[in-house]
């Protein structure tokens, strides 16, 4: 292997790494086969494992879904694949209704190990129906497991532990992080659901991020650092479940709390870690939270309008400032 | 079908039959709660297609499901316990009427959102394929699911996988309370959707035990060899409402009766006669089924509540609820 690899690349290293060790696993979705995914996040599957094991299907969110859920209900392992996030409102009742709930309300008696992926967020410009980050959506839904890996090291690692699973799991691909790179994981690396990372240790203020916005979020700390104040960043890498004993631990230390968020502040996952805070950790605090969200608008299209919308490093530097003042 | 056979499948339907009954009077005296959608009148499509398949054929139905649940295996007691709140339910009581499921002989769930089941049943019948096991999946669903997108989706990957599944479309005239035939645009729900997708689509008398049977079973067999799927669309009616809040005023009292006249049960006790049973045969038959139901009954009223700490098990595989770490 390469000394490098791209989050893009990882995502299909990852899906293989598991192909590979179990029989179980099978890809569907649209343009996934030849075409390699419209992300190019599925290279090299088809060619590796066959027809029988990777599928191209039409453009039917319920169907794609809808067949993984009767798949894993029934022995396979599927990897369902919509291809933007946006797309998951086409088959909403799948991830709201049908995968989280079967379990529960048969009184434990059926078993659904599916992940659904999808390319999420923006940055690439492809305005509104095609850029919005959407993991907020399944943080409403009790039942789903949400992976949402920063780095190709990541990726790898949390697929693993998404196709392992034997819940369901909603793994968030990020556009704007597919070209980056790092270092590939050694093999059978796994990163378990529910761990973050601290990724950049510091003791006066707790930067909390996901996905696409660590990288914000580290720039940011780096900034900072040149004007004395020492950032701890914190890369949540799963919502479901969440770390918030690594976040209440990081704020023992920091007494200060920014969440980081690509999706809309209106019912924004940072909510929900931060009202896990004010119930457990209040005494922790030493200053108000803030949260640096999208702004709750549609996506706009033209760069110097997404920049308003979506949390840049400016504005992430700018709140902390605010905090380390306060 | 000879007479041991349509006598076992006859003594099926009128064990559903009394169950529906039992329901209804249970849910009258406040010992169901909730809603129920009961399925008197549709038996003849759940015991004549169930009579077609493999015991472990996968099944999928809908909120109103349990013949099929009754049809598949599980007992009056266990789902009469389920609708009663009890902790013998088929679900533990988690599920409730709507959801009547059981996994261990592969009828894998009761669904209320109309039409979801199809691509499930599609899924089924791909991991079936993959895994070379011969087996098929059955979907079940109302004339109203006809008109959902999840259907159409399903039948088109069906059809373009050549999967072995089968669409039965219970089509009792009316989508809740509206008739079917005022918001379909062609005059077979079912049916006459099945030339757009390249597959059969077979119509049949859904209250005739026997004709089910047959039909299912020459379309399971095509399915099985690798044919792909197909819809059959039984025609049917509801003795009931749609629900427990629906006395069915809108149907004409006409059609009504013409229908109770074309009764499963008794039509499937005139095939008896036919075929030289004796009279005393078919009442034994009932009797057990009322006794059977009887029994059922009293049961599930005698077993306990769940207990409250259930609420917060079995969302994940770990059988725990826990949400964060």
């Amino acid at each position: 292997m390469a000394d490098v690899i791209t989050y893009r690349e990882a995502v299909a290293e990852g899906i293989a790494r598991e192909m590979r060790r179990d029989a179980a696993v099978v890809c569907l979705g649209e343009d996934i086969g030849e075409a390699g995914g419209v992300f190019k996040t599925t290279v090299g599957l088809l060619k590796e494992f066959g027809p029988e094991r990777v599928w191209d299907t039409p453009i039917s969110e319920q169907a794609i879904v809808g067949a993984a859920m009767g798949a894993a209900m029934t022995g396979m392992r599927p990897v369902a694949e919509i291809m933007f996030s946006d797309f998951l409102a086409c088959c909403w009742d799948y991830l709201a209704n049908e995968i989280p709930k079967v379990r529960y309300m048969t009184g434990g008696q059926v078993t659904v190990p599916l992940v659904v992926r999808t390319a999420n967020g923006g940055g690439l410009g492809f305005g509104a129906q095609h850029s919005q980050a959407t993991e907020n959506w399944a943080l409403t839904v009790p039942g789903l497991k949400i992976a949402a890996p920063a780095t190709p090291a990541d990726v790898i690692g949390m697929m693993a532990a998404a196709i392992r699973s034997d819940d369901p799991v909603v793994f968030f691909e990020h556009k704007g992080l597919l070209a980056s790179k790092g270092a590939p994981p050694p093999a059978d690396h796994v990163v378990e659901l529910g761990r973050a990372a601290v990724v950049r240790e510091g003791a006066d203020v707790t930067l909390v991020a996901l996905a696409s916005m660590v990288p914000v979020a580290l720039e940011a700390a780096a900034r900072l650092a040149g004007e004395g104040v020492d950032a701890e960043v914190v890369d949540l890498r799963s919502l479901i479940p969440l770390d918030t004993a690594t976040v209440l631990a990081s704020l023992a230390k920091t007494s200060r709390l920014v969440t980081v968020e690509e999706n809309p502040y209106q019912g924004g996952w940072g909510a929900t870690v931060v009202s896990v805070v004010a119930d457990e950790g209040f005494d922790l605090l030493d200053a108000p939270v803030r949260r640096i969200a999208g702004e709750c608008v549609p996506l706009p299209f033209a760069d110097v309008l997404e920049e308003q919308v979506i949390p840049t490093t400016e504005k992430v530097v700018a709140a902390v400032r605010g905090l380390a003042a306060y | 079908m000879d007479a041991p056979e349509l006598l076992a499948l006859y003594e099926r339907m009128a064990l559903i039959r009394r169950t529906e009954k039992a329901a209804h009077d249970l849910f009258l005296s406040g010992l169901v709660k909730g809603t129920t959608h009961l399925a008197a009148g549709h038996e003849a499509v759940a015991v004549g297609a169930s009579a077609a398949l493999r015991d472990d054929d996968y099944v999928f139905a809908t909120y109103r499901g349990h013949h099929h649940a009754l049809a598949r295996g599980a007992t009056p007691e266990e789902c009469l316990a389920e609708l009663m709140s009890r902790a013998t339910g088929l679900c533990r009581a988690k599920g409730g009427s709507m959801h009547l499921t059981k996994a261990s002989v592969n009828m894998l769930g009761s669904y209320a959102i109309v039409g979801a089941h199809l691509p499930m049943a599609v899924g089924a019948a791909w991991s079936a394929r993959m895994r070379g096991t011969g087996q098929l999946a059955v979907a079940f669903f109302g004339d109203g699911a006809t008109n959902i997108g999840a259907f159409h989706e399903a039948l088109n990957l069906a059809a373009v996988w050549k999967l072995p599944v089968l669409f039965v479309c219970e089509n009792n005239l009316y989508m809740e309370y509206t008739p079917i035939a005022d918001v379909t645009a062609v005059a077979r729900p079912a049916a006459d959707r099945a030339p757009a997708y390249g597959v059969p689509g077979e119509v049949v008398d859904g209250n005739d035990v026997v004709a089910v049977r047959e039909t299912v079973a020459a379309l399971a067999e095509r399915a099985r060899a690798g044919g792909g799927p197909a819809i059959v669309e039984a025609e049917t009616y509801r003795h009931f409402g749609h629900s427990r809040a629906d006395p069915a005023a809108y149907r004409p009292a006409e059609e009504v009766e013409r229908w109770l006249k074309h009764d499963p049960l008794d039509l499937a006790r005139g095939r008896l006669a036919e075929l030289g049973v004796e009279e005393e045969t078919v009442t034994a038959a009932d009797d057990r089924a009322r006794a059977a139901v009887q029994e059922a009954v009293e049961a599930a009223k005698n077993a306990p509540p769940p207990d409250p700490r259930e609420a917060l098990t079995d969302v994940w595989a770990d059988g725990g609820a826990a949400w964060r770490t």
